[in-house]
């Protein structure tokens, strides 16, 4: 069992590592949260189930720890992009294209698919 | 073997807590302490799961909530405020 608990851990904390260097290294604010979203999410539900795999007691709370990240972390993704795309002044790239941009502004723009 | 992971852990914290100093904009700034709080709740994890203890993770309930609340006020203010 402590070799199952050591892998679930040192894979999750390599979760953790990468998102931290990908938050470091990339260039615009979306990027940053593609990296600061995803994968210490994943990170540290491997390491809760280490975790669980590993104590005997004090199962439910760091369960419910785990699953609060595992929750919120999409809502609160979201809301920073919403205000970031809102709000004035931060450099954010889309070089893709904006399909918001006709939502937002033009109000009875065409919602339909992608061009 | 739950000590790498800890030194892991512990590695990505400081690149999130470097962007959370770097950060040219406010948004990048809520984005990396929203990663550390998560890196916090990881290490307060491994630690119990380390010494077999279990009167620390409380806290790490606890944190994972203020962390979500902070994030959620501070995504409110660069809406209002700006970049």
């Amino acid at each position: 069992m402590d070799v199952v608990v050591g892998i679930l851990a040192i894979v999750g904390g390599a979760l953790v590592l990468l998102a931290g260097v990908g938050v470091l290294r990339f260039e615009d604010l979306y990027s940053r949260m593609h990296a600061a979203t995803k994968a210490p999410t994943l990170g540290a539900l491997l390491i809760g189930l280490a975790g669980v795999i590993a104590l005997d007691s004090g199962r439910p709370k760091l369960a419910l720890a785990v699953v609060i990240i595992f929750v919120t972390a999409p809502v609160a993704s979201h809301m920073v992009g919403r205000a970031a795309y809102r709000a004035e002044g931060i450099d954010v790239r889309l070089e893709a294209g904006d399909a918001l941009a006709d939502l937002v502004d033009g109000g009875d723009a065409d919602p339909g698919g992608p061009p | 073997m739950i000590a790498v992971a800890m030194v892991l852990v512990g590695l990505g914290s400081a690149c999130f807590l470097l962007r959370a100093v770097l950060g040219p904009s406010l948004a990048d700034r809520v984005v990396a302490v929203d990663g550390f709080i998560v890196t916090i709740v990881s290490l307060i994890v491994l630690n119990a799961a380390r010494t077999e203890t279990d009167w620390f993770l409380g806290v790490a309930l606890v944190v994972s909530f203020v962390g979500f609340v902070g994030t959620l006020a501070g995504a409110r203010f660069v809406e209002r405020r700006g970049g």
